[in-house]
């Protein structure tokens, strides 16, 4: 384990300590959206839904679903929805 | 410093089991702590000194740090819980001054140095200060969290140049700025291209990160100094589409105390000298100046030199004149030369046996550089290596004469280079068909000739230059003496 560690900004300091988001898209014309089903019951149930507003709205989606809730995703899976989608949904559903 | 294990009023020893004088007063502890109140620091061993009832292990060696202990054995008088009187290495009148007539140390010499206190070993210093002292350092502050890798963290933040960097931490950048006699705050120039002020101690930042060793600093500030000066033009070839970035040549006793390589591999990998103060820049001019490829810098391929790019001369000839000398330098002064270098391109002369032949063809392979039928679009650096340098050596020939002949020989005649000459479209203008043309400016600019590789092969190194160089006065290749 790590001890917290102080480290000095080599940079011109010209932008905040705390980075910020990623503004979110002005528009989702032409942009694909990731639905990933976390694996949690009912996930599902949601994603379906939202799909169906996608749908209504024009906007492509791509489903994806993790092995199971209780593990981060592979790897693998979250390069190819970075390479086939530029937003992405990550539903949680109890 | 409110310490409560230390004595208000009594006395203080700082002391180590690893040196022979605090071994040698053993005594004359155990018969001040019969004597009075003590406390003993002892840096190394907790057992030590024994018959000592109040033994301070000092292991992290806070106390020794906030004591301000220089050699051990020091003795400190304490009076009101503020110090009064100290005394270094064992002298038996000033013990006895500062102790009484228990520190009379019967048998003992009356005099003996004492040791290096382990608080200010090298490295240890500057550690302590991180720890427990004011680093005074000026830049930012950025907190890793406990479970994250700071390595990691370094790359998340754009700090790197894609290879890992050492996590600027302060006890690092201490040592760092321990390299140099310049001012934390100095401020070494504008960097480009967002012409932010770059302090002495945001070059030592980027020198952790690169990996370099505190002896180079003086070498990194003097390279950072010629890539500022306005005719090296480091914004444009930042910016440039061109292959080219920053290569650096050093000269002098200092390539040679901080063990720099001229010799096999001299343009290759393995040397950390070599490697670090050239990825230093590109590091200073990416985090500082905020010269980012994809960004400012539009390079359509780059070269692999852009990580870094940096080799020594091999000055172990006397016969030779050093480049830093001939483009101004005082002999036996250490500089830097930045030229604006695009990848190395291997020359292979495994034939030529008289300095004629050799300069002939060494011009074959330099008419290489950008196109063979462009000419002023560029300079170049010929790294001769020495069975190449042999050659010139055995026919008599020196840096001038080699110079001169090169020139003569990367003349030709205009009608072969202009448009559509040789059933080529680049080329030339038509205006210069009827002139002998030359490749490069001339000399020593047009050509700078630097000695470095291993004793065995017959080849020879040419590094294309930018065609920003095009105009003289407005962009060159820049040395600079390295201050020490």
């Amino acid at each position: 384990m790590n001890s917290e560690m102080k480290l000095r900004d080599p940079t011109a300091e010209s932008s905040p300590v705390r980075r910020p988001r990623l503004a979110p898209p002005s528009s989702l014309d032409g942009k694909t959206v990731a639905l990933m089903d976390i694996g949690k019951s009912r996930g599902a149930e949601f994603i379906d839904r939202l799909e169906g507003h996608f749908r209504k709205a024009g906007v492509a989606t791509r489903r994806y679903a993790k092995p199971t809730n209780t593990k981060v995703a592979p790897t693998a899976l979250m390069q190819q929805i970075a390479a086939e989608a530029q937003l992405a949904v990550i539903a949680l559903s109890d | 410093m409110p310490d409560t294990l230390l004595p208000r009023d009594g006395l203080v020893i700082v002391a180590k089991r690893d040196c022979p004088t605090c071994v040698l007063v053993e005594p004359v502890m155990q018969s001040l702590d019969r004597a009075g109140a003590l406390a003993v620091v002892s840096q190394d061993d907790p057992t030590f000194p024994s018959g000592v009832r109040s033994v301070i292990y000092d292991d992290a060696l806070e106390r020794s740090f906030r004591l301000n202990i220089e050699a051990v054995p020091t003795l400190i008088r304490f009076k009101d819980g503020r110090e009064v009187e100290r005394t270094v290495g064992w002298q038996r009148q000033e013990w006895i001054r500062l102790a009484g007539a228990a520190a009379e140390g019967k048998g003992l010499p009356d005099w003996q140095p004492g040791c290096g206190s382990k608080s200010v070993e090298p490295g240890v210093h500057e550690a302590l200060i991180a720890r427990y002292g004011d680093p005074g350092l000026k830049s930012r502050e950025i907190s890793v969290g406990n479970w994250d890798d700071p390595m990691e963290a370094c790359f998340e933040r754009g700090w790197t140049d894609g290879l890992p960097v050492v996590p600027p931490t302060d006890e690092r950048i201490l040592r760092m700025l321990g390299g140099t006699e310049r001012k934390p705050d100095e401020v070494v120039g504008l960097i480009p291209p967002n012409l932010a002020p770059c302090t002495v101690e945001k070059v030592a930042i980027n020198a952790v990160m690169a990996g370099c060793k505190p002896e180079y600093m003086p070498v990194v500030l003097g390279v950072l100094e010629a890539a500022l000066d306005p005719l090296f033009v480091m914004h444009g070839l930042l910016c440039t589409t061109h292959f080219s970035g920053p290569l650096v040549i050093i000269n002098g006793p200092a390539a040679r105390a901080i063990g720099m390589n001229s010799g096999v591999n001299a343009l290759g990998q393995g040397n950390r000298a070599n490697a670090t103060i050239g990825r230093c820049l590109q590091l200073i001019v990416r985090n500082v100046g905020g010269g980012l490829p994809g960004a400012i810098d539009r390079a359509t391929l780059g070269n692999p030199g852009k990580y870094t790019f940096c080799f020594a001369e091999d000055e172990s000839d006397p016969d030779w004149e050093p480049l830093s000398v001939r483009r101004g330098i005082e002999p036996g002064k250490s500089a830097v030369t930045l030229f604006h270098g695009e990848g190395v391109h291997g020359f292979i002369d495994q034939k030529s046996r008289a300095p004629e032949e050799l300069v002939r063809s060494l011009a074959m392979g330099l008419f290489g550089v950008g196109h063979p039928k462009l000419c002023d679009a560029g300079n170049a650096v010929l790294v001769l290596t020495p069975e190449h340098y042999k050659i010139f050596k055995d026919g008599g020939w020196n840096r001038r004469r080699i110079e001169d002949e090169l020139f003569q020989a990367l003349k030709r005649p205009g009608r072969d280079l202009v448009w559509g000459a040789q059933g080529v479209a680049e080329g030339l203008p038509p205006k210069y068909a009827d002139q002998m043309v030359d490749k490069f400016q001339p000399m020593p600019d047009g050509v700078l000739i630097v000695r470095a590789g291993g004793e065995a092969g017959l080849f020879s190194a040419i590094i294309g230059g930018w065609p920003g160089q095009r105009v003289r006065e407005e962009c060159q290749a820049v040395t600079r003496e390295i201050r020490p």
